[in-house]
C-alpha cells in the first residue's frame, strides 16, 4: 500500500480521536468517533485484513455508534455544552496521557524487534475469513463459547432488569 | 499499457459507467416508474405532460430541484444540516462497488471491486446509510425530523440483524463470501431461489429449497425495512411526521435524500438479484467469454432483473398500509430474527446430513 | 351506558396476515393490468379531449347578450339582472335611444354592460329574470384572463359571445 495512504488514515484517526474529546457537543463527539472507526477500518483493509476492517465498520460504526447516537439523542445533554472547563482535571488527564505516551515510546525504542523492518505480508490469496473461522472455532473454541455464554447472560440480565422496572 | 495502468483505467471506466450511465438515470427513472405505476394501480394516468408518455418528467424534476432556492432554516445546525444529504446518498451508491453486474466484457470482469468479503462490505456500507437520516433529523432541530431520525436508528438496528442472519444459509452452502463466487455457484447449480433446478433427482436441492425460500423472504422484507420503503417507512411517515427526517429540507438537498432512497432501493435489489436470482445469469445465454455481445446481454439481464424487483417494491408500496411502530419492532425482533436463526440451524443440519 | 363490542376472534390464517396481503397484491395487480391494457375508463384528458359536443341544452356557461334577427341589441337596460345578480357581477349604465331611431319607443339601451366573470357564479338568474330575452347563458366555460380587468366582459365581448338569437319573441317590431 502506498505510504501516503497510511499517513492519511492515521492522521484522520488521530485528528478525529482528539475531536471526540475536544467537542463539547455529544453528538459531534459520537460522529467524530465514527470517522475514527472508519479510519481504523481503512488501516485494517490496507493490511489486506478485509474481514476485520469490514467488521469494524459493520459492528462499531454501523451498529454500536448508531445505538450510542440513539441514546445521546434521547438524553438531554445540553448541560454538557455549558459546563466550564475543569483545569485541574484537564492538566491531570494531560499529564497521565503524556506520561503513557513517553512510556510507550521508551519501551518501543528499546525493543530489538521494533528496529528491524517487518517481514512482508502473506500473499493476498489467503482467505482471511476462512482463517479466522478456523482459528476461532478450532484453537479458541472454548474461550469463544464462554464469551458467547457471557454475552447471552448479559442480554438476559438486561431484559430482566428492564422488565422489572416497567412493573 | 502495463497491467496496473490498464486496471486503473478500466476500473475508473466501470465506476463512471455504472454510476453515471446506469445507476443515476435508473434512479431518476425509478422515480418516474414509481409515479407511473402508482397511477396505474390507482386507476389514474400518471405523468404524461412532458415528452411522450411523460418520459422526460425526470429531467423536468431535476431542473426544478436544481433551480429551486436552496433554503437553510435559521434554527438548524448548519454544518450537519449540509452534511446529512451527502451521507444519505454516498453509501447507497458505494454499495454497487462489490456487486458483479455482468460477466466479462472484452475480458474485463464486470465488477468494480471483487473483494473476498463482498456481502459483508455491502452490509457495512448499508449500515452507514442510517447516519444521513439520523444526522438530518437531528440537525434540523425540530420535532418531526427528530422523531424520524430516532425511529430510523432503531428500525435499522432491528432489521440489520435479520438481514445478516438471513444470508448465512447461502454462505453455508457456498462456502465463500465473494459475490462473484455466489453467481458462479448459481450458474453451475441453479439459482438459489430454485436450488433443485437442473438436478431434479437430487433430494438435497429439494430439501434446501425451503430454507432458501425462507431466507429470500426474510432478506427481501429486511431490505424493505432497510431502504425505508412503504410497509416500513416509519422514519418519514407522512401521515404522522409530516415528512419525517426531511421535513426541513428543500430543493437539491431534499433531492439528495430522495435519490438516496431510490439508489438504496436499486442496490438492495441488486443484492437480492445477486444472492438469490442468479445475478447476471439467464438460462441459455452464455457469458461474456463467447463474444462481447453476450457480455452486454449479461449486463442487460442483470439490470432487467433489478427493474422487475423495483416494480415489486413499488407494487408493495401501493398495496400495503404502513405498520404501526410497535408492530414493526415486534415483527423484526420476535419473528424475523427467530425465523432467520432457526433457518440457519436447519440449513446447517441439512448440509451436515448430506455432507456435500 | 357503554357498549362493549367484542373483539373479533381471528383464525390462525387471519392472524398470519399473509393471505390478506396476497389478496391485496392481487387486487392492485389487477388494477395495474387493466389500466395497462386500457380496459379501465379514466378521466378525460381535458385540454386535448373536450366534452363540448355533449354539453346538454340547459348547460349554464358564460352569460352573454344577444341580438335579434334585425341586428338590434335586445337589452333595454331595465337593470333587473343587475338587481337580481347574487354576487353583483353585472354593472349596467343605461343610455337614451334618440327620437329619430326606429326603436325609439324602447327608450333605453345599455351604454355600458359589464359582467365581472370573477364574481359570476353561473346561477342563471339573469337569464331567468330578463323580461326581454336579452341575456342568455351560453356554453362557454373556459373563461380565462391574465388580469382582473381582462376578466370583466364588456358589452362588445358579451355580444361577441352571444351572437344572434333566432326564434325569440320580437315584441318591439312595428309590423307584428
Amino acid at each position: 500500500m502506498p505510504a501516503f495512504l497510511f499517513w492519511l488514515f492515521a492522521g484522520v484517526m488521530l485528528v478525529f480521536g482528539a475531536l471526540v474529546v475536544i467537542n463539547r457537543n455529544p453528538i459531534a463527539s459520537a460522529l467524530s468517533l465514527v470517522v475514527c472507526f472508519l479510519g481504523l477500518a481503512a488501516l485494517f483493509i490496507s493490511l489486506d485484513a478485509f474481514f476485520i476492517g469490514i467488521i469494524q465498520v459493520l459492528v462499531y460504526a454501523g451498529a454500536v455508534m448508531v445505538l450510542f447516537l440513539f441514546i445521546i439523542m434521547l438524553l438531554d445533554l445540553r448541560a454538557e455544552e455549558r459546563r466550564r472547563m475543569n483545569w485541574v482535571a484537564f492538566t491531570g488527564g494531560f499529564v497521565v496521557a503524556f506520561s503513557l505516551l513517553v512510556q510507550i515510546l521508551a519501551v518501543i525504542s528499546r525493543t530489538q524487534m521494533a528496529k528491524q523492518a517487518f517481514p512482508p505480508l502473506a500473499s493476498q490469496q489467503v482467505d482471511d475469513v476462512r482463517n479466522i473461522g478456523l482459528l476461532l472455532f478450532g484453537n479458541y473454541n472454548l474461550p469463544f463459547q464462554i464469551i458467547a455464554v457471557v454475552i447471552l447472560v448479559a442480554t438476559v440480565g438486561v431484559i430482566v432488569l428492564s422488565k422489572r422496572q416497567l412493573r | 499499457m502495463n497491467p496496473t495502468t490498464f486496471f486503473i483505467f478500466t476500473t475508473l471506466l466501470k465506476i463512471v459507467g455504472i454510476v453515471f450511465v446506469v445507476i443515476l438515470p435508473m434512479v431518476s427513472y425509478a422515480v418516474y416508474a414509481e409515479r407511473k405505476v402508482s397511477a396505474l394501480i390507482q386507476d389514474r394516468l400518471g405523468p404524461n405532460r412532458v415528452g411522450p408518455a411523460g418520459l422526460f418528467q425526470p429531467i423536468a424534476d431535476a431542473m426544478k430541484f436544481v433551480l429551486k432556492e436552496d433554503f437553510t432554516p435559521a434554527h438548524v445546525n448548519k454544518f450537519y444540516y449540509w452534511l446529512a444529504p451527502c451521507l444519505a446518498m454516498v453509501p447507497a451508491i458505494t454499495t454497487v462497488a462489490v456487486v458483479p453486474f455482468g460477466s466479462t466484457l472484452f475480458g474485463v470482469p464486470m465488477v468494480i471491486a471483487d473483494i473476498n468479503v463482498g456481502v459483508l462490505f455491502v452490509f457495512a456500507i448499508a449500515s452507514l446509510g442510517v447516519y444521513g437520516i439520523v444526522i438530518g433529523g437531528w440537525a434540523s432541530n425540530s420535532k418531526y425530523p427528530f422523531l424520524g431520525g430516532l425511529r430510523s436508528t432503531s428500525q435499522m438496528i432491528s432489521y440489520e440483524l435479520s438481514l445478516g442472519l438471513a444470508v448465512i444459509p447461502i454462505f453455508l452452502l457456498i462456502g465463500n463470501l465473494r459475490l462473484t463466487e455466489v453467481v458462479h455457484y448459481q450458474i453451475n447449480h441453479g439459482w438459489l431461489i430454485v436450488p433443485f433446478a437442473g438436478d431434479w433427482r437430487n433430494p438435497l436441492g429439494w430439501l434446501l429449497a425451503v430454507p432458501m425460500w425462507i431466507s429470500f423472504a426474510v432478506f427481501a422484507i429486511a431490505v424493505f425495512a432497510e431502504t425505508n420503503r412503504l410497509p416500513f417507512d416509519l422514519p418519514e411517515a407522512e401521515t404522522e411526521l409530516v415528512g419525517g427526517y426531511h421535513t426541513e429540507y428543500s430543493s437539491m438537498k431534499f433531492a439528495l435524500f430522495f435519490l438516496g432512497e431510490y439508489a438504496a432501493m436499486i442496490t438492495g435489489s441488486a443484492i437480492i438479484v445477486t444472492l438469490f436470482l442468479g445475478g447476471w445469469h439467464f438460462p441459455g445465454i452464455p457469458d461474456g467469454s463467447h463474444g462481447w455481445i453476450f457480455g452486454l446481454i449479461n449486463i442487460f439481464v442483470f439490470f432487467a432483473k433489478i427493474a422487475v424487483l423495483l416494480f415489486v417494491f413499488i407494487w408493495v408500496r401501493f398495496t400495503l398500509p404502513r405498520f404501526r411502530y410497535d408492530q414493526l419492532m415486534r415483527l423484526g425482533w420476535v419473528f424475523f430474527f427467530e425465523i432467520a436463526l432457526v433457518n440457519i440451524f436447519w440449513a446447517a443440519a441439512i448440509l451436515t446430513f448430506f455432507d456435500r | 351506558m357503554s357498549i362493549n363490542v367484542a373483539r373479533p376472534k381471528l383464525t390462525w390464517s387471519e392472524r398470519l396476515y399473509l393471505p390478506a396481503i396476497a389478496a391485496g397484491m392481487a387486487i392492485t395487480l389487477r388494477h395495474f393490468k387493466n389500466m395497462l391494457f386500457r380496459r379501465t375508463k379514466v378521466t378525460m384528458e381535458y385540454p386535448e379531449e373536450k366534452w363540448d359536443s355533449q354539453l346538454p341544452e340547459h348547460y349554464r356557461g358564460a352569460p352573454a347578450l344577444v341580438k335579434d334577427e334585425s341586428g338590434r341589441i335586445r337589452c333595454v337596460a331595465c337593470q333587473l339582472c343587475e338587481f337580481i345578480c347574487p354576487p353583483r357581477a353585472i354593472k349596467i349604465e343605461p343610455g337614451e335611444i334618440p327620437a329619430q331611431d326606429r326603436f325609439s319607443k324602447v327608450e333605453k339601451y345599455p351604454r355600458e354592460f359589464d359582467i365581472d366573470m370573477i364574481r359570476c357564479i353561473f346561477c342563471g338568474m339573469c337569464e331567468e329574470v330578463c323580461p326581454e330575452q336579452a341575456i342568455f347563458l351560453r356554453k362557454d366555460y373556459a373563461i380565462t384572463g391574465l388580469t382582473r380587468a381582462e376578466m370583466v366582459h364588456d358589452k362588445e365581448k358579451l355580444l361577441e359571445i352571444g351572437g344572434v338569437m333566432h326564434g325569440v319573441v320580437l315584441k318591439w317590431n312595428e309590423k307584428k
